[in-house]
């Protein structure tokens, strides 16, 4: 009875599980030094991007309702590593991290984030709605759980045509709550569709810690139900998830069905910029980032490991900030939408 | 006595009292306690995205004030449920948006179990839900579906446009042995107005005049009724006297008071923030044409969103929303 075992005894434990069971052993060595540095720099540009993000709305140069994923970010990188251009993944209205991760470029990003007609939705979505159908990026989404079908969905068309390409829905442990969660898992796992279905466990839905409106400590115990795959991976380390999903994503791709991956992390900020987080308990994110952070612990290991020097990655975190600026400074100037654009793409003729 | 507060909080004071003046009153929803106030952990309740359920967990305990996961089918059929057999809940559904995942409790349960139990049956629910759009929020937390649920048999929806409606058509809605969607509209939501402290109800199908005039009738709901009050402003420069009605609750529908404002001035212009298309806006002119065709000196016209979801871009989203210009610019049409 693997679920009894798994009910919850204690409250949000995050990576002790990890270090507890000691998961990690050296997986790293498996990706070539070319490959670490890529996705140091994917996880350096989320990072950063969504830093540059917070400034940009507190001294009021962006509006819009923005959902950072700071800390959570070895989770897409580690994920998408795995990805190429013929597979798909939805996200949801934290989903920067999964976009970046994902091959989307910033510039349209950031554009669509000014609300400009270069943005990638022509400055329609914004940030609950950014999307890149070129890269196979579904959408962020502002119905929680919304995207788990609709990657659901994109399995089932990988499997028909025959593409050889695998879905990926990423999205937070409250989603896992909604019915749309439940319904795709089962019918993913009874058509052996090619699917992963990442869960994000950040120990918090809004403003409401997960232990209190969750029975489980382990979201991964739901796959159970569906006689579906599970795994559990340390979200803040992103070669545990690197392994994990590498594994679910090969499986998937070999017809033998989806898998729910469960990766513990923590949100830093706020569930929104502009939070003002009396809900939660002071020191909590100071542990994470002081103890656990994802960005820390991969530059350790791969110091450590005497693969990449620190020049490197300095190098690195140098060109993100430059990417980033000259993006910033080219939205600000990029034209606004004319207002016949608000009619425009209802339909496909007008 | 009165004092000047936000709506926002003329809505916590309306659940306190419903609260405290009956036990069977409890609140569900996501975040509504926010996991509630944890002394020993120095946190405070956050009392749902915009606030407004703050301290009624403190208040009135854990059992009273329930956090739902994020599973709105079932807070809302749960809610319902408990309706049936003797509470009287208060769901909060964070955004009207969200009707997307739960309508089924609402459309199938709660609207018709009266009708098809031959009457034996009574769902006192209350659903509260933020609408319009506004603070660039985009296409799936900015809607004005009230136009869904206010065409349901039923059901009951209404719109307060102000601080001191909204207590009292609260208060109402909570008492009402029907299910009433409560809207609460973002353009309101932190705007204040006079609130006695007491106890008191607004009764629901009862429209308000807001500004009595004798040319021209424009009509408004929720938010709209600011902007027709400074449409009405503006028109009076030009020696155009503007009434003012604000229809607080669209289903019922106070079509008398609609059908008397328009035999006084003999035009009607009709606010909406929702998309035009089997609207409110659309009922109201509906209305007109249907039972007040001889008191028209005008055709009727509607004021409302273009059919299109709600755009990001604060530019287009400024272009989507009905304003006081717009309406100045419809009144002006009439001639
Ligand atoms: C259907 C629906 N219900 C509620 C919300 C409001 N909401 C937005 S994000 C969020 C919390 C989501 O928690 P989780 O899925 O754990 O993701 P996280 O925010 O932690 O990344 C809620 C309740 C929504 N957008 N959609």
């Amino acid at each position: 009875m693997g679920c009894v075992k798994r009910l919850r005894t204690a409250p949000f434990v995050g990576w002790a599980l990890f270090s507890a069971a000691g998961s990690v052993n050296n997986p790293g060595m498996k990706l070539t030094k070319e490959q670490l540095l890529v996705n140091y720099r994917k996880m350096r540009m989320i990072r950063s991007f969504e830093e540059k993000l917070n400034e940009l709305v507190n001294s009021g140069r962006l509006g819009g309702f923005l959902h950072l994923s700071i800390g959570q970010e070895a989770v897409a990188a580690g994920v998408c590593a795995h990805l190429s251009e013929r597979d798909y993944v939805s996200t949801t209205h934290r989903g920067h991290g999964h976009c970046i991760a994902k091959g989307v470029r910033v510039k349209g990003m950031m554009a669509e984030l000014f609300g400009r007609s270069t943005g990638l939705c022509k400055g329609k979505g914004g940030s609950m709605h950014i999307a890149d159908m070129d890269q196979g990026m579904l959408g962020a989404n502002g119905i929680v759980g919304a995207g788990i079908p609709l990657a659901t969905g994109a399995a089932l068309t990988c499997k028909l045509k025959k593409t050889g390409g695998v879905a990926v829905a990423f999205f937070g442990d409250g989603a896992s709550n909604q019915g749309q969660f439940h319904e795709a898992l089962n019918m993913a796992s009874n058509w052996k569709l090619p699917a992963l279905y990442v869960v994000e466990n950040n120990g918090w839905g809004e403003f409401t810690p997960t232990e209190f409106v969750v029975p489980v400590r382990d979201i991964a115990v739901r796959a159970d139900s569906y006689a579906m795959r599970s795994a559990i991976a340390d979200g803040n380390d992103f070669f545990d998830v690197y392994e994990k999903a590498g594994e679910a994503i090969a499986a998937a791709r070999a017809g033998e069905g989806p898998t729910l991956l469960e990766c513990k992390t923590y949100r830093y900020m706020g569930h929104y910029v502009g939070d003002p987080l009396a809900y939660r308990p002071p020191g909590e994110v100071d542990r994470w980032k002081n103890e656990h952070d994802a960005l820390t612990g991969f530059e350790s290991r791969v110091k450590a490991d005497g693969v990449i020097e620190d020049m490197e990655l300095r190098r690195i975190d140098e060109e993100v900030v430059e990417e980033l600026s000259a993006a910033v400074a080219d939205a600000e100037n990029d034209p606004v939408p004319a207002v016949e654009a608000l009619y425009e793409d209802v339909y496909a003729k007008e | 006595m009165a004092r000047e507060i936000p709506t926002a909080l003329a809505i916590n004071e309306a659940l306190a009292i419903a609260m405290a003046s009956d036990p069977d009153v409890i609140l569900m929803g996501e975040d509504v306690a926010g996991g509630g106030r944890r002394e020993a952990e120095g946190t405070e309740e956050a009392g749902g995205i915009m606030g407004i359920t703050r301290g009624l967990m403190t208040r009135f305990g854990p059992q009273r004030v329930l956090d739902t996961p994020i599973s709105e089918m079932g807070l809302l059929g749960t809610a319902v449920g408990a309706a049936l057999t003797g509470m009287r809940p208060v769901a909060e559904l964070m955004f009207i948006d969200f009707l997307g995942v739960c309508l089924d409790p609402l459309l199938n349960q709660a609207a018709k179990l009266r009708y098809m139990f031959g009457g034996k049956a009574c769902v006192p629910l209350t659903v509260r839900t933020v609408t319009g759009a506004g603070m660039q929020s985009a296409a799936q937390h900015s809607q004005s579906l009230y136009w869904i649920t206010a065409g349901i048999p039923g059901l009951k929806t209404v719109i307060p446009s102000n601080a001191y409606d909204a207590k009292g058509l609260l208060l109402a809605a909570i008492r009402d042995d029907d299910p009433v969607i409560f809207c609460e509209p973002k353009g309101i939501l932190f705007d204040s107005s006079d609130v006695p402290e007491e106890d008191y109800v607004i009764p629901i199908g009862k429209a308000a005049i807001a500004r009595e005039g004798k040319d021209v009738t424009l009509v408004g709901m929720g938010a709209t009724v600011k902007m027709a009050l400074q449409a009405a402003d503006k028109l009076a420069a030009d020696g155009i006297d503007a009434e003012v009605l604000d229809l607080r609750s669209l289903a019922p529908l106070d079509e008398a008071a609609i059908l008397a404002s328009l035999e006084k001035t003999g035009r009607l212009v009709v606010v909406d923030e929702a998309t035009p298309r089997c609207g409110i806006a659309s009922d109201v002119a509906a209305l007109c044409v249907d039972r007040g065709f001889d008191f028209l000196d005008a055709p009727v016209k509607r004021v409302t969103a273009p059919h299109t979801p709600v755009p990001f871009s604060s530019l287009l989203e400024s272009a989507y929303m009905p304003s006081a210009d717009k309406i100045v610019a419809a009144v002006r049409k009439l001639g």
